[in-house]
């Protein structure tokens, strides 16, 4: 398999959000604001790829019994690389994204790729399967973002895009559009996946 | 924050569900919901890890952390705590309730990553919640946790015999659900707010 194969299926055929559900929590939280979006996108890309870099380098060193332990340790370091690089640079965006940038210690997409592929794998192929799942996570973060801010806020990355009466959608920067998004969004894509397969 | 361990509590519970208004906790809470049985073990089980790793975790970011100024490493302490509090759990269970070890077991080591566990330490350090607060916002969030995950399962045996589109089975459907429910508890938000 090559490098290209690797990033397509990790980022679209076997995308993690909605193939396998997973990491759904920060995808969910994060999603009413388009820049929110993006820079939790951009940190996840960068923790899922680099610490499948890191697993994966050591996969052959690592006893079994204690590899979920490991790969938590090495997750949790790069998590908190981001989390400081935030803190100094974008403090305002850091304080918005609250505790969701902690979080991402625990997101299953991170814990999942690194048991499914980082652990087999060579090093290479291991980082471009983390920014391919990073990638695809992102897409789906930016689509329902879209929505909700566009509505819910009348603007696109804090430009107001709309006309001058336009009346905002208060619901959509709440909690229950973000489920109603998130399962459209997967009704779409799997309708599009049975009727081609 | 000077508000009521109590309040928080109720808080926790109806008005700042961490499921339904802070979406943590969604992974295991949308895998392990098709049997209203499991997953009362299951949300029995979180709820309990939760309330005490949230004391833990505060004894040790105020009494360790703190004192000798590495707060930075919050994230790794506060993960190991609860892994290592679930493995001790396991171990005790297994030793003196067996028979609570089979039934529990395989939602035991699902608890070390299920987010809302984390994500409620993470919040209590951000709040800036005192001990007595920690146990109460724990608490509260386990049950709450715990009362989101019965509503989908009991929703979802009904659910079983009806006709849904091919696409929205399993996880389209479970998360229409949530919507609902989550728009449900905004009813209860002008009781009290947490922020």
């Amino acid at each position: 398999m090559n490098k290209k194969d690797i990033f397509i299926i990790s980022a679209f055929r076997e995308n993690s959000v909605w193939k396998q559900i997973l990491g759904i929590c920060s995808a969910l939280a994060v999603t009413n604001l388009m820049l929110n979006s993006l820079i939790m996108g951009l940190g996840v890309i960068f923790s899922l790829a680099l610490s499948n870099f890191t697993i994966s380098l050591i996969r052959n060193h690592t006893p079994r019994s204690v590899r979920m332990m490991v790969q938590t340790l090495i997750i949790a370091s790069y998590v908190i690389i981001v989390d400081i690089f935030l803190k100094a640079n974008l403090p305002e965006i850091s304080k918005q994204l609250g505790p969701y940038v902690g979080l991402i210690i625990t997101n299953c997409i991170l814990m999942g790729r690194a048991e499914a592929f980082a652990s087999q794998n060579k090093p290479l192929d291991a980082f471009v399967d983390g920014i391919g799942a990073g990638v695809g996570y992102t897409l789906v973060l930016l689509a329902i973002a879209f929505v909700r801010e566009l509505f819910g806020f009348g603007s696109l990355f804090g430009y107001r895009v709309v006309w001058a009466g336009w009346t905002n959608w208060s619901i959509m920067v709440m909690a229950p559009s973000a489920f109603f998004l998130l399962a459209m969004l997967i009704w779409i894509i799997n309708s599009k996946y049975y009727k081609a397969g | 924050m000077d508000i009521n361990a109590f309040v928080l509590f109720w808080a926790a519970i109806f008005t700042s569900n961490i499921l339904l208004t802070n979406f943590l906790g969604m992974c295991s809470y949308l895998s392990v919901s098709r049997e209203v049985e499991s997953s009362f073990g299951l949300g029995v089980a979180v709820m309990f890890v939760l309330t005490v790793t949230a004391g833990l975790n505060w004894l040790v970011y105020h009494y360790v952390l703190v004192p000798f100024g590495i707060v930075y490493l919050q994230y790794i302490v506060f993960i190991i705590v609860i892994a290592a509090f679930v493995q001790l759990i396991e171990l005790i269970i297994e030793r003196y309730v067996p028979a609570l070890y089979y039934t529990l077991g395989i939602f035991l080591p699902l608890i070390t990553v299920n987010c809302a566990i984390f994500g409620v330490s993470l919040f209590m350090i951000i709040r800036d919640y005192n001990f007595l607060q920690s146990i109460a916002f724990g608490a509260g969030s386990g049950i709450g946790w715990l009362l989101a995950i019965l509503m989908l399962a009991g929703i979802r045996a009904r659910l079983k015999e009806k006709l849904i589109p091919v696409g929205l089975r399993g996880a389209g459907i479970s998360l229409i659900i949530t919507g609902i429910m989550a728009l449900a508890f905004i009813g209860f938000s002008g009781i009290v707010q947490i922020q």
